[in-house]
């Protein structure tokens, strides 16, 4: 760094070598049409997808185009609440505002029906048992704590079903 | 402007029904009826497109990379060759303009969009000062345009009177423009009556605060020809930048527009219209001044920026509006320009030419 000469007034003053400004900003998010539909469904305890009518993928939580046509989805589809693990891994580290206790299950779930993966817990099972394939169904919080969000789905738990194939859900890992 | 390697044209513009709100949609919602619009007025599909680059801004959307979830509304698969810049969407068809230069696309989609609604837009301006002098200060971006425009006033560059008048005109202009955000006005003399919002600046001499959309396809040589009855050839293209520190400048001139024009070509023929993007109104006599306009030059006949102001849109809808201009045998040569940052900062000026 080139050293300065500065006036003598400001010579014994310490320098500034950084300064700290907090900057914030508030924004009003828009979820968008398609998964205004989707939150409105799970408020209802409904999983509502929405299908291309080029392709025909069913994408949930639908955003409103088909990514690889970009074109609007347009046919709302009624979802079943029954999925297959496709991948997962396992939480060790506690952090700051974590909720839940670990070891727990984050998983990806690819909802029948559906033609890509959702986020989720995946309890009632110990976590060294869960595993791709495992076939599960969603926990909802109780009926008068439903809201348009996707914590209304506590969990998944395993249905008892055998494993899926994994040819039925290799397109998804 | 030197030899260009290759004819480059906008063969097809679309853009949306701007408004201050765009009431329930998401950004790709807004956005896809524009770039469906844009593809059937060409004829193209996104598989016959070479190149594809947007414009956008993360400050906007209050999100970071925000621009990946509008790709979803343009058929990215099979895979497309695709580029972004966070700027306003003039500088993506800048940067599909030397792409197809480079003989690596003979078309390209260019589009870019805001939603100004999420957040509040004066102050989220402010976040492109500079972090140290003046962002922590949180000058919104009408206040320093007053300070313009107030340094434009002191140097006799223009008057209130003038800027009333160009207040009317833009707005009775965007009358015509069934995708204008605000239409119609009254006199400037019933104008000059109202109270100053920052002062010297009045409401009229303010844009309005707007979502919107803008689309554009390029096409090279008699690649555009084929796609289209009258392209608009783009004759000369050229942006320059003015320091980012305002106390380094002169507010009342703008040397980086002149430069651009001056690049671009601009007096190396008779000008029929001119498509500004002057957002506020003393900027439109600094950039006419730096353009070297004369009085007989159509400015804005869409009704410009003071009726729809989209941001990162804004500037690419000059170029279309010129563009469509041209297409319909409307005019032969026309000047587009955009700009971006505090006070006219960066400068685009885009030459385009019927044949």
């Amino acid at each position: 760094m080139t050293a300065l000469t500065l006036p003598p007034a400001l010579q014994d003053v310490e320098p500034v070598r950084s300064i700290v400004v907090p900057a914030g900003l508030r924004y009003r998010f828009t979820a968008g049409q398609a998964t205004s539909r989707f939150l409105r469904g799970i408020a209802t305890k409904r999983i509502l997808g929405e299908r291309c009518p080029a392709c025909g993928k069913v994408y949930v939580p639908p955003r409103g185009s088909c990514p690889a046509d970009g074109i609007p989805t347009t046919d709302q589809v009624e979802l079943p609440h029954q999925g297959t693990v496709t991948t997962f891994c396992v939480v060790n580290l506690q952090f700051y505002g974590q909720a839940m206790e670990v070891p727990y299950v984050c998983a990806t779930v690819l909802i029948d029906g559906a033609d890509i993966g959702l986020f989720g817990l995946v309890q009632e099972i110990p976590f060294d048992q869960v595993r791709m394939g495992l076939r599960v169904e969603a926990v909802w919080v109780e009926d008068d704590q439903l809201a348009p969000t996707f914590e209304s789905v506590r969990w998944w738990r395993p249905t008892g079903e055998p494993d899926a194939p994994y040819d039925s859900y290799r397109e998804h890992v | 402007m030197p030899d260009l390697a290759r004819d480059v044209a906008v063969i097809a513009f679309a853009q949306s029904h701007h408004a201050r709100r765009v009431e329930g949609q998401n950004e790709v919602e807004m956005l896809m009826p524009v770039l469906a619009a844009v593809k059937a007025q060409a004829g193209l599909d996104q598989r016959s497109i070479d190149f594809t680059c947007s414009g956008s801004s993360d400050y906007l959307a209050g999100a970071a990379f925000s621009f990946v979830g509008t790709l979803d509304g343009v058929g990215a698969w099979p895979p497309i060759t695709e580029s972004h810049v966070e700027m306003d969407g003039a500088w993506a068809l800048y940067e599909a303009w030397v792409k197809i230069q480079t003989g690596d696309a003979d078309t390209a989609l260019v589009y870019s969009y805001g939603k100004s609604s999420p957040g509040a837009l004066r102050d989220v301006l402010s976040r492109q000062l500079d972090p140290y002098y003046l962002a922590p200060l949180w000058p919104d971006s009408v206040a320093l345009a007053a300070l313009q425009a107030r340094a434009c006033l002191d140097a006799g560059v223009t008057t209130a009177e003038e800027m009333a008048r160009i207040a009317a005109r833009s707005r009775r202009a965007a009358a015509s423009n069934p995708y204008a955000q605000l239409q119609g006005s009254d006199d400037p003399e019933v104008l000059l009556k109202e109270p100053e919002l920052a002062s010297p600046l009045r409401r009229h001499d303010c844009p309005p605060i707007t979502d919107g959309a803008a689309a554009v396809i390029l096409a090279a040589g008699d690649r555009a020809r084929e796609l289209a009855d009258r392209p608009a050839w783009i004759r000369g293209i050229d942006h320059r930048v003015d320091a980012h520190q305002l106390g380094a400048r002169d507010l009342t001139d703008s040397p980086s527009c002149r430069r651009a024009a001056a690049a671009a070509g601009v007096a190396d023929g008779p000008v029929d219209l001119a498509e500004l993007h002057a957002p506020f109104t003393h900027q439109e006599v600094i950039v006419r001044r730096a353009l070297g306009l004369g009085e007989d030059v159509v400015v804005n006949p869409s009704g410009g920026p003071l009726a729809a102001n989209p941001m990162m849109a804004a500037g690419l809808l000059r170029i279309g509006e010129a563009a469509q201009r041209i297409g319909r045998g409307e005019a032969d040569r026309a000047v587009a320009h955009a700009t971006s940052g505090p006070c006219l900062q960066q400068n685009l000026v885009c030459v385009l030419e019927g044949e």
